[in-house]
């Protein structure tokens, strides 16, 4: 009988500690992959470094299919993972029917503002506002007076980067001109390197010299090709101005890492809601580092920074691409 | 006179090269130091270690059943459909256009529906390439490939800019109304008292597939039909000098088989998805040639075939949630499978022949 005991004893315990072992945090990559040099990647920083601090450990899968969202979050959820951290605004279908199903699950959507879930801590950034900061200084640089712009995939999403962009740049100089252009519209445009150093060529060839890539790994192209060209790009999410020092301006940062380092750093506590990251919240922002120092004049500097500080204060308005879904600044 | 017994054809050859596919798999997984031992426990017990790895590997398996069976109908013919990933993505488009826009009252209904629709869809997009081969001679595996293309594109094209609801940003369509919603094996299993993981999307077009390949070896090797199929495919000549037209025959064994690779859409797109998304046939129909050349084509040996490739997928997903054994490999793994049972066919073939002539010359 004793021996009964302790051997219950001993599978219980086994299986409580497995089950300890289990809780911890998940982390979904959307189809760009984790080393996208951007969106994802972001999310793979901001949770490398968690996990360098605490010591503690997350899993994670890079998906291959769309087909492959709903799947991906069941079997987390289903081993106990929490907080669940998912990327991109693909996942909101799929959560929107998952969630609910797992209730003492928290999960992570970012990019996602919409859903109407008790579980769910949703983030939205204000591309918008941190894409008119890199817009003006874009304007500023160029000589020709023509910008451009490359996005991924062509959805609001990536129209709201365009709107901003555009909106700064012509804050700054008023017959600026915007050239932009879509990669495409299916996922497939996240990771299309290809096509976006053509697209980089075609728009240098209408006269732009500073171009904006939001477009995820699409970007990386576009980045490689403008500095082989000799003009300037502007990096998106990650701090991309390593990628080719003195080539790139700047880039406009959406601090996606510092979202996935707080979700896991909650952990389980995690706070759920709607959370927008603005300018203030410094959710969104532009890089400055030793590498596009050089290219960044004092003037430029204290432009753009006045301009960040009048949007937090509400002296200055960026108009959002969602609110009547259309730009006053640029047709796409 | 055969070459060899008929379990050493059916069982052994299919078993040796499996086995040929896992020690090099080994090998691959040694090489990039993690432990094949632990890999293989992971992905029996991810894949049927529980009634919800069960439930993914049945509904993987289903796909493939649709898939393998629908090669396995054009083989017969000696017609090689490589357009079952086109046929099951045009099959897709029709399931979501018949739950989207008609009110069906019951499930049981708009599963019949939504057969029939994506049979249509799936046979429609194999009829071109089968009349072009027919008619014209232009050779099937160049057209069906082709038309995998054109399918991804009409595809990307409808889901873009038709049946994307508005303000979405996702390229996939609205979701289904609850009434078409299948039940899963969960809700089929309950009311036998039997508990099964209500996670998983196994769910009745498991059982759909299933009188599939019983209606499909009925089709065969029961009927006139299925005689001209066979006889068609054995010999074309003799076939014709027999009065069976080649037409005829190409033309039916080639929508049978686009029909049968458009109904997978009842498992990806109306049982588990509920919506129409992009990819949403996963390569399903490539699958399905290699479960259609390992089952011999033989309705049974598509089933086991199925049921093999269903693990390999949800073992492969397990592998990949979690180990760090990078996706790229899972997918280097599951095509040693492919090239083994499938393409490698005759490297374990021949010696086995030469071993069992040789047998047989010993005892006589």
């Amino acid at each position: 009988m004793t021996i009964m005991k302790s051997l219950l004893g001993a599978a219980a315990s086994l299986a409580l500690t497995a089950g300890a072992a289990l809780a911890e945090p998940a982390l979904i990559f959307d189809l760009g992959g984790k080393f996208d040099k951007s969106f994802n990647e972001a999310a793979h920083n901001g949770a490398s470094r968690w996990a360098e601090e605490t010591g503690g450990s997350y899993r994670e899968i890079e998906l291959q299919s769309e087909a492959q969202r709903e799947q991906a979050l069941r079997r987390f959820a289903e081993a106990g993972a929490n907080p669940v951290i998912t990327m991109g605004f693909a996942m909101a279908d799929p959560l929107s029917s998952v969630a609910a199903d797992y209730p003492d699950t928290k999960f992570v959507a970012v990019d996602v503002t919409w859903l109407d879930a008790p579980n769910i801590r949703q983030i939205g950034f204000a591309e918008h506002e941190g894409s008119y900061l890199v817009g003006m200084m874009a304007a500023m640089a160029s000589k020709s007076g023509t910008v451009g712009f490359v996005g991924g995939m062509d959805i609001p999403l990536i129209r709201h980067f365009g709107c901003g962009y555009a909106q700064g740049a012509k804050a700054v100089n008023p017959d600026v001109t915007i050239v932009a252009n879509m990669t495409g519209t299916t996922p497939a445009a996240w990771n299309d390197p290809v096509k976006g150093s053509e697209l980089t060529k075609a728009q240098i060839s209408q006269g732009a010299d500073v171009i904006y890539a939001a477009a995820g790994g699409t970007g990386v192209g576009v980045l490689q090709t403008a500095a082989d060209e000799g003009i300037l790009s502007i990096g998106v999410d990650s701090n991309q101005n390593h990628l080719h020092p003195g080539k790139v301006l700047t880039s406009m940062l959406k601090r996606v890492d510092v979202a996935v380092y707080d979700a896991m750093k909650a952990g389980e506590n995690l706070e759920t809601g709607v959370f927008n990251m603005g300018l203030a919240e410094e959710g969104v922002g532009y890089a400055l580092d030793d590498n596009n120092a050089p290219l960044v004049s004092d003037d430029m500097k204290a432009a753009v920074d006045k301009a960040r500080q009048d949007i937090i204060d509400g002296n200055l308005s960026v108009v959002s691409y969602y609110e009547n879904d259309s730009c006053p600044a640029i047709k796409f | 006179m055969e070459k060899m017994p008929k379990w050493a054809d059916v069982v052994l050859i299919p078993l040796i090269s499996l086995i040929l596919a896992a020690i090099l798999s080994a090998l691959v997984i040694l090489g990039i130091g993690e432990d094949p031992v632990e890999a293989v426990n992971l992905m029996v017990t991810g894949a049927l270690g529980s009634t919800y790895g069960w439930g993914y590997t049945l509904y993987y398996a289903t796909n493939f059943l649709f898939t393998g069976l629908a090669v396995a109908v054009a083989f017969h013919a000696r017609m090689f459909n490589i357009g079952g990933e086109g046929q099951a993505m045009l099959g897709g488009l029709g399931v979501a256009l018949v739950c989207l826009y008609i009110p069906w009252p019951h499930w049981s209904l708009a599963l019949l529906g939504a057969t029939v629709g994506a049979a249509l869809f799936g046979a429609a997009w194999a009829a071109v390439p089968a009349y072009l081969q027919a008619k014209r001679g232009s050779h099937i595996v160049i057209t069906t490939i082709m038309f995998n293309f054109i399918a991804a594109a009409v595809l990307n094209y409808v889901l873009v800019n038709l049946l994307r609801p508005e303000g979405s940003m996702d390229p996939a369509s609205a979701r289904f109304a609850e009434t078409v919603h299948l039940p899963t094996l969960h809700e089929l299993l309950a009311p036998f008292g039997i508990s099964f993981s209500k996670a998983a999307p196994a769910n009745v077009s498991f059982i759909l597939a299933l009188i599939a390949c019983v209606v499909v070896w009925l089709l065969i090797w029961r009927t006139k039909l299925g005689y001209e199929i066979r006889a068609y495919g054995h010999s074309e000549p003799g076939a014709n000098y027999a009065g069976i037209s080649s037409v005829k025959i190409i033309m039916i064994a080639m929508l049978i088989s686009g029909g049968l690779a458009g109904m997978m859409a009842t498992n990806n797109v109306m049982g588990e998805a509920e919506r129409l998304v992009l990819n949403s046939t996963e390569g399903a129909g490539f699958i399905g040639i290699a479960v259609a050349l390992m089952g011999r084509s033989h309705p049974f040996g598509v089933f086991l075939a199925a049921i093999l490739f269903g693990f390999l997928y949800q073992g492969g997903a397990e592998l990949a949630l979690w180990t760090s054994i990078p996706r790229e490999l899972i997918v280097v793994i599951q095509a040693l499978v492919i090239l083994f049972t499938g393409a490698l066919d005759n490297m374990v073939r021949m010696p086995l022949e030469k071993l069992f002539l040789a047998l047989r010359k010993g005892k006589a």
